[in-house]
């Protein structure tokens, strides 16, 4: 490796009251990397990507992003970083209509003599000019609401990458979505590794993460415990490095 | 089903300008607008003291008190939330208004006086829900009582007779034909209802209410909204509070009881919901103006006082079955 990771975490550690949820955790994400992440549930996949989307604040430990130590204090620090997330559940407001919920906390505003307003004209048209770039038939104005899980799920894809993010996590990005849907998805990773964003993504499908991810980590009980290259790897290997306590190094 | 289609094809069917009239309220303001038309067909017919200027005077100075407490009761609904204690800020803003004005204070001293009381209020509401996660209605009942007391404690259980005239002209005053406080009242409803569309104040207002969760992934700050949204529903309060005294002429620590559930009324009515996210600020005016108009009525054809509130209950209960049937049929097409 000569370049620097894109993201790096030294020692982190979370715990919620007496309870260690992360230990130890040394992670990293390379330039234009795909990064999969598996673990048992309650292994911490989530709790670290909300650490790094800025939700919660790290018990201990440092996050390094391109080089520089930074620290979020909230959701907004670590979206202006360049690190956006798309939650397993979309997060999206089901009143609200398309094009508000893409800008939903980045509303653009454009000066009416002394006031600040919402250029709601131009958020519309950015709004379908991303939609349209994903390939995806839905109308910006249109109530989230009244939408089908793959649509929602565009929509929040649509969310993340209308600011141009260094990184994005997908925790569970398949989980609402049906087989066909699934691959435009896996597509749609593949093709943001090619515009130089890296990606970490939580999945339990390994035949997908092996498909897309150039890199595999795994986690338990709040601990790296493996990392796999998927190219000399079985879904079955990744099956059993995900239930057993064993390092990386050990099984392969 | 059948009555949907039905109102469908007939949706088709209707001229242009009446398709942008449904379009602009929505199917529960148009409700509303066919219920006011019903209501003035029906009472102009009935009663030959209704279409008159005077009358329709009164309408609006007796709709206005509860109208502008509405535009507040209207935010905090559509964020998820529940106001109780304005009827109690609007008495302790009225009283603080008429009790610093009797001191020898001007006019304006005791407006902003009185607004500033209802925005403190809002915000130790506001505050206590968002940061302290007190369920709304426990704590902003308990603020029901601590405000109630406090517009006893200001006059020492009296009422205060107000003798200011620029006070009172506020109350009595019209401006082409139109009474003063009506002024107020639209001018503040087509504001907030041009700029809620238009601001991040009105757009996080429902994405708060819709999912406050996700608004807050979002990176919205929705504790910090959730005080602006209390904070401008006492405020609204107390500019009601600041009217009915100079409406009535006098301070009463008693005024007001039962106001936060005629506001109430009038926002569900209008179309929002308890659960947050939907509702519209122009539902709530239609709304307002359709129960005025119902208690005028009801008088003026001679129905015995005691016949309104169970005649008022009973419009809340047909509106909020006739929104669930709706809801539930849109939900499953």
């Amino acid at each position: 490796m000569t370049e620097h990771p894109i993201l790096r975490t030294a020692n982190l550690s979370k715990s919620f009251g007496s309870v260690s949820v992360l230990s130890s955790i040394d992670f990293h994400v390379d330039p234009n990397e795909s990064l999969g992440l598996i673990g048992d549930n309650g292994a911490g996949k989530s709790t670290l990507m909300k650490i790094l989307a800025g939700v919660y604040a790290p018990s201990g430990g440092e996050i390094f992003f391109n080089g520089a130590p930074v620290t979020f204090k909230n959701p907004q620090d670590a979206r202006a970083a360049g690190i956006e997330i798309i939650y397993q559940d979309l997060a999206l407001c089901n009143d609200l209509d398309v094009a508000s919920n893409i800008f939903l906390g980045r509303e653009s505003t454009k000066n009416i003599g002394i006031a600040r307003l919402l250029d709601r004209h131009g958020m519309m048209q950015e709004a379908r000019a991303a939609l349209a770039e994903l390939g995806a038939d839905i109308a910006p104005d249109q109530l989230v609401g009244s939408m089908s899980g793959g649509e929602r799920q565009l929509i929040s894809v649509a969310r993340a990458l209308q600011f141009s993010p260094k990184l994005l996590l997908m925790d569970e990005p398949t989980a609402a979505l049906s087989n066909t849907k699934i691959h435009l998805l896996l597509d749609l990773v593949k093709n943001l590794k090619k515009k130089g964003i890296s990606v970490v993504f939580i999945s339990h499908r390994f035949t997908d993460l092996i498909a897309v991810c150039d890199r595999i980590v795994a986690m338990r009980e709040g601990k790296i415990s493996a990392e796999i290259k998927p190219a000399d790897t079985k879904p079955s290997d990744l099956m059993s490095i995900m239930q057993t306590a064993l390092s990386g190094e050990e099984i392969l | 089903m059948k009555i949907n289609i039905a109102a469908l094809n007939r949706f088709e069917k209707s001229p242009k300008i009446l398709r942008s009239i449904k379009k602009f309220l929505g199917p529960t303001g148009f409700g509303l607008l066919v219920a006011l038309i019903l209501e003035l067909i029906i009472f102009a017919s009935l009663s030959p003291y209704f279409f008159s200027s005077t009358n329709f005077s009164n309408i609006g100075r007796a709709m206005v008190i509860i109208g502008i407490g509405s535009i507040g009761a209207t935010i905090v609904i559509i964020s998820g939330g529940f106001d109780l204690s304005v009827g109690s800020v609007m008495a302790a803003s009225g009283m603080l208004a008429a009790f610093v004005i009797n001191q020898g204070q001007s006019n304006l001293v005791g407006v902003v006086l009185a607004l500033m009381l209802g925005c403190i209020i809002g915000l130790l509401n506001g505050f206590v829900i968002g940061y302290l996660r007190i369920n709304p209605l426990i704590a902003t009942l308990a603020m029901l009582s601590i405000v109630r007391g406090l517009a006893y404690i200001i006059s020492g259980g009296d009422a205060v007779v107000v003798s200011n005239s620029s006070f009172l002209a506020i109350g009595t005053d019209s401006l082409f034909g139109v009474p003063l406080t009506v002024w107020i009242f639209v001018t503040l409803f087509l504001s907030v209802g041009f700029l809620m569309p238009r601001t991040h104040f009105g757009r996080y207002v429902y994405a708060i209410g819709s999912n406050s969760r996700a608004a807050r992934l979002a990176g919205i700050f929705v504790n910090r909204w959730t005080l602006v949204f209390y904070a401008f529903s006492g405020t609204t309060a107390a500019l009601a509070g600041y009217v009915t005294v100079a409406r009535t002429g006098q301070a009463e620590p008693s005024a007001n009881i039962g106001a936060e559930l005629d506001m109430i009324t009038a926002v569900i009515l209008g179309g929002a919901s308890l659960s947050g996210g939907k509702g519209r600020l122009v539902g709530t005016f239609l709304a307002i103006v359709v129960l005025a108009i119902l208690a005028n009525g009801l008088i003026l054809i001679g129905v015995p006082s005691y016949w309104q509130l169970p005649v008022k209950g009973c419009v809340l209960m047909g509106a909020i079955i006739w929104g669930e049937l709706h809801n539930s049929s849109r939900d499953k097409s």
